[in-house]
């Protein structure tokens, strides 16, 4: 394939996926913008005022920057889980399989209809947060970068899901059991320096927490650990995850016999 | 000669280490209308899965238009199309979505991908369908569908896989048409069908495998010349009690207005005719009993120590 096919062949993926998503908006950017709203509501105005200062910001403040994150690291998940899952289900994935597309060009466009999704769903959820509090950024090509870095993680971390997945409920297993837990423990609501040594350094090995304190920092300037070991532990993380991907899309028997 | 498809000792061994090809060796010419038949679980299907990368191969080579898939699989699946067995498009999709993304997927631009919709959609009598949910189609409609899909980047050799399973008689000749059509214009097709007089109309060349094993690979006359007994059936035109007594020995009665007769190789039905005749036993119309190829095709995949019948 000539670069210029690759480049058709790669945006025809992209185009598909955000037209997935956006046909069925009512599922995938409504939900995160409800649920976004009843944490500001619950956690921000209810309970925020009676827990005063967390690291020396307003709680509804330091709640903001956890919860834009989480909302991106579900839906670039959901995204890619379920629309390379539903086409493996339904056979269709065979249409691209059989295609001279490269590999790398279809996972990297998985990725981008993943992130293009994280994204979005970080923008509406941000827009609702402008409705509970007046958000300042103290550096945005950190806010902007560590969003797109985690995008692409959890994109992948999807794809990888999807090819193992033989059913629905092993489609929802990883994001109940693993994602969600990992998430909220991950210093969504709260900081680590509330917890003693030793939980502190249980959660370092968490490594949800270092995309949400790097994201933090970009808003807000505090983090409870080293934003460049952060940006390193991503990084990694995104490495590992495309080697295995790339590796899963040619030799999978979840794709091939 | 050139091949656009050749394969040199295709092995596939699965995970439950069931040996679905066991060196198959098949050679099909550029041009030709080439049926791949054989029985259920045969390893028609995993040879196509080789073709089309979704099998993995064990071992040998496959050469597509020359391309060995080893050396450079996405030219080699650049050459072909492949309409499958199972229905594999998105059904939430409209057949044009699902044409044009195809389109995308070989690096074909939008523009020259909704001009050859058009043709191929028009072609199959889809057009008007274009733009409903693919979900909500006829069954003979999907099947248009995935053939107009396998066509979108014109291959150089289109892949049939039960193309006209559960399509009606209607449309089931229609597509026969079109294939023939798309043949003579010079695309090459291989087709597995279980419908036997469809492989004799269409096809020139055949392959038949058995439990992973080529068991023929021939022209279909040549295979058709090893038939060594055909059956007619007759149509009287008057009912018989019983078969004159010099007739027994070249028919028999099935019921008091129909006869059947067997022919073998190097005879003719004249003689047949002649005794009829002499006997004022005058004939209708007349049929072969079992499709030619059917018959030879349960012969040759017949499983050792099963009786003929």
């Amino acid at each position: 394939m000539s670069p210029i096919a690759m480049l058709i062949a790669f945006m025809t993926i992209v185009i598909k996926e955000i037209t997935r998503f956006t046909r069925i908006w009512q599922q995938t950017l409504v939900p995160p913008a409800i649920s976004t709203l009843l944490y500001f509501v619950i956690f921000g105005n209810l309970i925020g005022p009676r827990i005063g200062q967390m690291d020396g910001f307003d709680y509804m403040d330091f709640l903001v920057p956890g919860l834009i994150l989480m909302s991106v690291i579900t839906a670039s998940y959901q995204n890619v889980v379920s629309s390379f899952f539903g086409a493996k289900w339904g056979k269709s994935i065979e249409e691209l399989l059989v295609s001279p597309t490269p590999n790398l060009i279809i996972l990297l466009a998985y990725i981008c209809g993943g992130v293009a999704r994280g994204v979005l769903v970080g923008l509406i959820v941000t827009s609702v947060s402008l409705l509970f509090t007046d958000l300042s950024i103290f550096n945005g090509w950190v806010l902007a970068s560590v969003v797109v870095l985690t995008a692409i993680l959890f994109s992948l971390g999807g794809f990888i899901n999807a090819v193992f997945a033989k059913t629905f409920d092993d489609v929802s297993i990883v994001p109940t059991f693993v994602l969600l837990p990992l998430t909220y423990l991950g210093g969504v609501f709260y900081s680590i320096n509330l917890l003693g040594d030793f939980w502190q350094q249980v959660s370092k090995a968490n490594p949800i927490l270092y995309m949400i304190n790097a994201f933090r920092y970009g808003f807000l300037g505090i983090t409870d650990v080293s934003v460049f070991f952060s940006y390193g532990m991503i990084i990694a993380f995104i490495m590992v995850f495309f080697a295995i991907s790339l590796y899963l899309l040619s030799h999978s028997r979840g794709l091939r016999a | 000669m050139t091949y656009a498809l050749k394969t040199t000792s295709l092995s596939k061994t699965y995970g439950n280490q069931i040996q679905a090809l066991k060196g198959v060796d098949l050679n099909v010419a550029e041009g030709d209308f080439f049926a791949l038949l054989g029985p259920n679980g045969a390893g028609k299907s995993t040879v196509i899965g080789i073709l089309t990368s979704l099998v993995l191969k064990t071992a040998g080579q496959v050469e597509i238009f020359g391309v060995n898939i080893d050396r450079n699989f996405q030219k080699a699946k650049s050459f072909i199309g492949v309409v499958p067995q199972e229905f594999n498009f998105n059904i939430f999709e409209t057949p044009l979505q699902i044409i044009c993304n195809q389109a995308g997927y070989y690096g074909i631009d939008r523009r020259t991908a909704l001009q050859r919709s058009e043709k191929y959609l028009r072609l199959l009598g889809l057009w008007e369908k274009r733009n409903d949910i693919a979900g909500h189609l006829s069954g003979g409609m999907k099947r248009r569908l995935m053939i107009a899909r396998a066509l979108i980047h014109e291959p150089r050799l289109l892949i049939l896989d039960e193309p006209t399973a559960g399509v009606d008689i209607e449309i089931r000749r229609s597509m026969w048409d079109f294939l023939k059509n798309i043949n003579a214009a010079g695309t090459t097709i291989i087709l597995t069908t279980h419908y036997l007089e469809e492989a004799e109309h269409l096809c020139r060349n055949i392959g038949i495998i058995n439990h992973g094993t080529l068991v023929e690979n021939t022209s279909m006359r040549a295979l058709l010349r090893q038939l060594n007994l055909e059956t007619y059936v007759l149509d009287l035109e008057t009912e018989l009690e019983e078969l004159p007594v010099p007739l027994n020995s070249i028919a028999r009665l099935v019921d008091r207005s129909t006869l059947e007769v067997d022919i073998k190789r190097g005879e003719t039905l004249n003689d047949v005719y002649d005794a009829l005749s002499a006997a004022s036993i005058h004939v209708t119309s007349m049929r072969n009993k079992a499709n030619r190829l059917e018959q030879l095709f349960v012969d040759l995949t017949r499983n050792p120590g099963e009786a003929s019948s």
